[in-house]
């Protein structure tokens, strides 16, 4: 299908907004069009904004179910602002005009616009008809009527009928952004192979929406700029799959078997579900009965010489903490994915926020330093838990992999990479009837050798007792505690040696430094991508490497008129930066809201900071 | 005892009892009841056959958990209630070894209640020997939730308000296969319901009636006095009727839904009135009478209580992982990072 308008104007980026109840389909029809732009060669990158609930009640805003998308030339975030609203209904429209840009489209089902659900959203009057979007490029579409017609002598039941509205809006998206249908009838064709009726009626129903869209003149159609991505093969990937895969590669790679011992929570729960596919792989996932049980078994499965990790969000990972004091001591590596949410306590479950970080830095009894490494994108979370698991097997050391609810639910292109294309991993596995000690050290790394049960001749105790150097007898020797002490700390800031500098993305000096860590750092680098294209004196430098830090990392500090750390916390990785390199001035950007940052906001904050300088 | 046949890879040599002693110094007290469980624990090691480096010990918080100090095997000292779930993830992770939980009735029944019973439910593979003393006695003297009600203890100076458990009743409930129950003081017993243990493919429990010296010394003297003994315990043998007393005249019957205790050769009762102990039998129904039987109404059962046979966790684990690759196109990373929807960017 083409279309015919000759008006077309070109655009090297959109975001498109989806909201809908619960029901309405919305995730889905967002991932049909992000997989239709992907092939048709736009970059992109979505985010999935749905409710805790599942199934709130019908037409009020705690069942408003979103999708954002984000597509074009080169696209680093899932976008600010939308060019494009679907609203499905006045509770959609009510919660979501906040997220459209002034001017926006916005595409609405006038049928479901009737008295009572205008009341249930909180609506005094019929916003598509009172004037109040006079602003905005409305599009009202009877989405339940032209389905009731178009699909009258295929006899299907009124739900089902009502189930192929989502198609409608699809239909209508496609038109306005010159995109073929094909790869969705396809789709279609797939999915209901089993109930063809059902497959007809939402084929009929997106061919309807594009051709509602085609007779309506008013509608400006958009091409969007194709991608500039380096040459390659391609998927699109959330954050969460990344993770999981991440994970898999490592253990591939390192010829240990993968254990991932996990209990359900939202957002870290997808990892556990992927990997629990994959048997085929020969991963052994073991859904516990409590957090605690999810990392001791992981910790048992990596005294018994596996790739051991345990997935979890803020409440899981203080509930863990206890644990991770037990793989500190007893230097056995273990890969703890904290997908991080919105706290304290139960929080804000499906929000992000960055606001684990001290507690993964410090929160165990003891000194019980862990390495920490945070994924700064979707596609990110798949290289960083690979390293996350490098570095632990490597350096006989639990963990910590921060990602976060907005890269982990959220999506972007993946060039697909070789596997050896990776770098090896070579975990110290001691030999067979070799002179093995527990705490025997590599002068060099202080990495310890890991005996892996059922070896001959290696039979050996370890636990959560201080145990002396070397030998690995249970001590009480103050001398020798404060020595295990520091070697534990030393082990772990030794890693810095191996890895690769921090970089800055600008200049070495200048008037402003923008500081970021985690999963932030695509909003930050379109910001500041956006400063220094109009002559500003910006940079930015994003760390994922938490501790140990970078070994330059004070020097790329340096230089500077003025830093600020850009943080979705009140503060936590600048209060780390005091701690290590005080003689910085940091300025700090904060946001609590469960919110990403978006790029206008931070452009605004950048821009009066260079006013003061 | 018969050999033992699973997948775990057996010692090519006889081993002996000096294969699995420590070379470290055991700390427990003088005359404490877990002196005599390493023994047995010793003991049973070189009977079981396996290669000495396929023993895993792994053990929680307490004063039995410093047990792996003291055999020699690959040892896992870890931390206050945990052992079940640190253990799970040795035996899922390496199905090749046979693991041994050793904890109390503080580690398994109260900060690691909830990682017991579901070891318990899921069947993992491992033996689980609980030193039950009745008694918090690293921490010096607390009541546990296995004291009796109405104990007197530093933090019940005026005795417990609160009902103990029954970890037999508790296994039982948890769906358990195998239960069984020893004490210190018959040495021989706990041998052989250890072999017993290790032989049954599942989580198995041995519960050993345990004396702490120090904190609540003679808590089960009113069972193991030689004078009584035999009078307050019926020690079970599979297959034989259920007779306990000095003199052999004293049986265990079923009348109507209850146990009863019975006088052989009184009102006409004869050996063949008596329940015979059937440990193997899939219903819990009977298992769970003789293990709540208590002194003084009833003796206090002994021996393999329940053995039951049923698909174990880390079986099924592999099971399905062979099934799944055979069926699966993905044989690697590379599959699976091309598999579904790819496309090409020129």
């Amino acid at each position: 299908m083409t279309h015919k308008k000759a008006n077309i104007q070109e655009l090297d980026q959109v975001v498109i907004r989806l909201s809908g109840d619960s029901g309405d389909g919305m995730q889905l029809i967002g991932t049909l069009f992000s997989d239709t732009a992907a092939f048709s060669g736009n970059d992109l990158a979505t985010f999935p904004d749905f409710p805790a609930e599942i199934r709130a009640p019908l037409n009020t805003a705690a069942g408003v179910s979103g999708y954002q998308l984000h597509f074009g030339k080169k696209v680093h975030t899932s976008g600010d602002l939308s060019d494009v609203l679907v609203a499905m209904n006045p509770a959609s429209l009510k919660t979501n005009l906040k997220w459209a840009k002034k001017g926006a489209t916005i595409i609405a089902d006038e049928d479901n616009f009737n008295d009572k659900a205008i009341e249930k959203a909180g609506y005094l009057s019929n916003p598509l008809i009172d004037g109040s979007l006079a602003g905005y490029t409305l599009i009202k579409a009877p989405m339940q009527k032209i389905a009731q017609e178009t699909l009258r002598e295929l006899k299907l039941d009124q739900k089902s009928v009502n189930r192929t509205k989502n198609m409608f809006a699809l239909g209508i998206l496609y038109y306005l952004f010159d995109k073929p249908t094909k790869f969705t009838l396809k789709f279609l064709e797939k999915k209901f192979a089993k109930n063809p009726v059902v497959a007809e009626a939402n084929k009929l129903i997106l061919q309807a929406g594009f051709h509602f869209a085609d007779t309506i003149e008013a509608i400006p159609s958009t091409v969007v700029s194709k991608s500039v991505l380096p040459k390659g093969r391609y998927r699109n990937i959330t954050g969460n799959i990344a993770t999981a895969w991440g994970l898999m590669a490592a253990s591939e790679k390192s010829g240990r078997p993968l254990f991932l011992g996990s209990y359900p929570i939202t957002p870290a729960t997808e990892i556990l579900m992927e990997l629990a596919k994959h048997r085929n792989l020969g991963v052994k996932t073991f859904q516990a009965e409590d957090e605690i049980a999810g990392v001791c078994s992981s910790i048992g499965a990596s005294f018994a010489g596996s790739l051991a990790c345990t997935t979890t969000s803020g409440p899981g990972l203080s509930l863990k903490l206890e644990a991770l004091g037990l793989a500190v001591i007893t230097e056995l590596p273990l890969v703890v994915v904290n997908v991080q949410r919105g706290g304290p306590s139960t929080g804000l479950p499906t929000k992000s926020e960055q606001a684990d970080l001290l507690q993964a830095l410090f929160g165990r009894n003891g000194e019980a330093p862990m390495i920490i490494i945070a994924a700064s994108s979707p596609i990110d979370c798949f290289y960083a838990a690979f390293e996350t698991a490098k570095y632990s097997l490597e350096h006989m050391t639990p963990a910590i992999l921060l990602t976060d609810g907005y890269i982990g639910f959220g999506s972007e292109l993946f060039m697909i990479p070789k596997m050896s294309d990776l770098p090896e991993i070579h975990p110290p596995i001691a030999a067979a009837n070799s002179a093995f000690k527990p705490y025997a050290r590599d002068p060099e790394t202080l990495v310890r050798q890991w005996a892996i049960p059922g070896t001959e001749g290696l039979r050996h105790r370890i636990g959560g007792l201080e145990k002396s150097d070397i030998e690995g007898q249970v001590s009480t020797d103050p001398l020798n505690h404060e020595k295990m002490v520091k070697y534990r700390a030393d082990k772990v800031q030794l890693i810095a040696k191996r890895l690769p500098l921090q970089e800055v993305f600008g200049d070495n000096e200048g008037d402003l430094l923008v500081v970021s860590w985690g999963g932030t750092k695509g909003a930050l680098y379109s910001a500041v991508e956006k400063m220094r294209s109009e002559g500003q004196s910006v940079s930015h430098v994003h760390f994922r490497y938490i501790n140990p830090l970078p070994s330059n990392t004070k020097e790329v500090l340096s230089g500077y008129k003025k830093v600020v750390v850009c943080e979705l916390n009140s503060g936590q990785f600048v209060q780390y930066l005091r701690m290590n390199f005080p003689e910085i001035p940091y300025l700090q950007y904060n946001k609590v809201q469960g919110l990403p940052f978006t790029v206008a906001e931070l452009v605004n904050n950048f821009n009066n900071i260079l006013k003061e300088i | 005892m018969e050999p033992i046949i699973n997948t775990i890879e057996r010692s090519a040599v006889k081993l002996t009892v000096e294969d699995f002693k420590s070379d470290q110094m055991v700390k427990w007290c003088p005359g404490c009841g877990d002196h005599a469980i390493l023994r047995a624990v010793e003991k049973v090691l070189p009977e079981i056959g396996y290669k000495k480096e396929n023993f895993a010990f792994i053990s929680g918080i307490g004063c039995s958990s410093r047990f792996p100090y003291y055999v020699q095997t690959y040892g896992f000292h870890s931390i206050h209630g945990r052992a079940s779930a640190i253990a799970s993830g040795v035996k899922i992770a390496s199905p090749g070894l046979s693991v041994w939980i050793v904890t109390g009735d503080g580690d398994s029944m109260a900060i690691g209640g909830n990682h017991f019973i579901h070891l318990i439910r899921r069947n993992i593979d491992v033996n689980l020997l609980l030193f039950n003393n009745q008694i918090y006695g690293l921490t010096k003297g607390q009541y546990s939730p296995t004291s009796p009600l109405g104990s007197h203890t530093k933090t019940s100076p005026y005795g417990t308000i609160e009902h103990p458990f029954n970890p037999g009743e508790l296994v039982l409930g948890a769906q358990g296969t195998f239960f069984a129950r020893g004490v210190d003081v018959n040495p021989k017993l706990m041998t052989e319901i250890m072999f017993e243990a290790a032989k049954h493919d599942g989580t198995s429990v041995v519960e050993v009636l345990q004396n702490c010296v120090i904190f609540n010394e003679g808590a089960y003297n009113m069972l193991t006095d030689k004078e009584n003994r035999e009078e307050r315990l019926l020690i079970l043998r599979n297959g034989e009727p259920m007779i306990f007393g000095k003199n052999r005249d004293k049986g265990i019957r079923l009348n109507g839904t209850r146990l009863e205790v019975v006088n052989i050769g009184e009102n006409g009762i004869t050996e063949k009135d008596l329940l015979v102990h059937d440990q193997h039998s899939k219903d819990p129904g009977i298992h769970l009478m003789l293990a709540k039987m208590s002194y003084p109404e009833f003796p206090v059962a002994m021996g393999v209580i329940r053995s039951a046979k049923s698909e174990t966790y880390d079986d099924l684990m592999e099971q399905q992982i062979t099934e799944i690759k055979a069926k699966s196109k993905i044989k690697c990373m590379d599959d699976l990072l091309n598999s579904g929807e790819t496309w090409f960017v020129e």
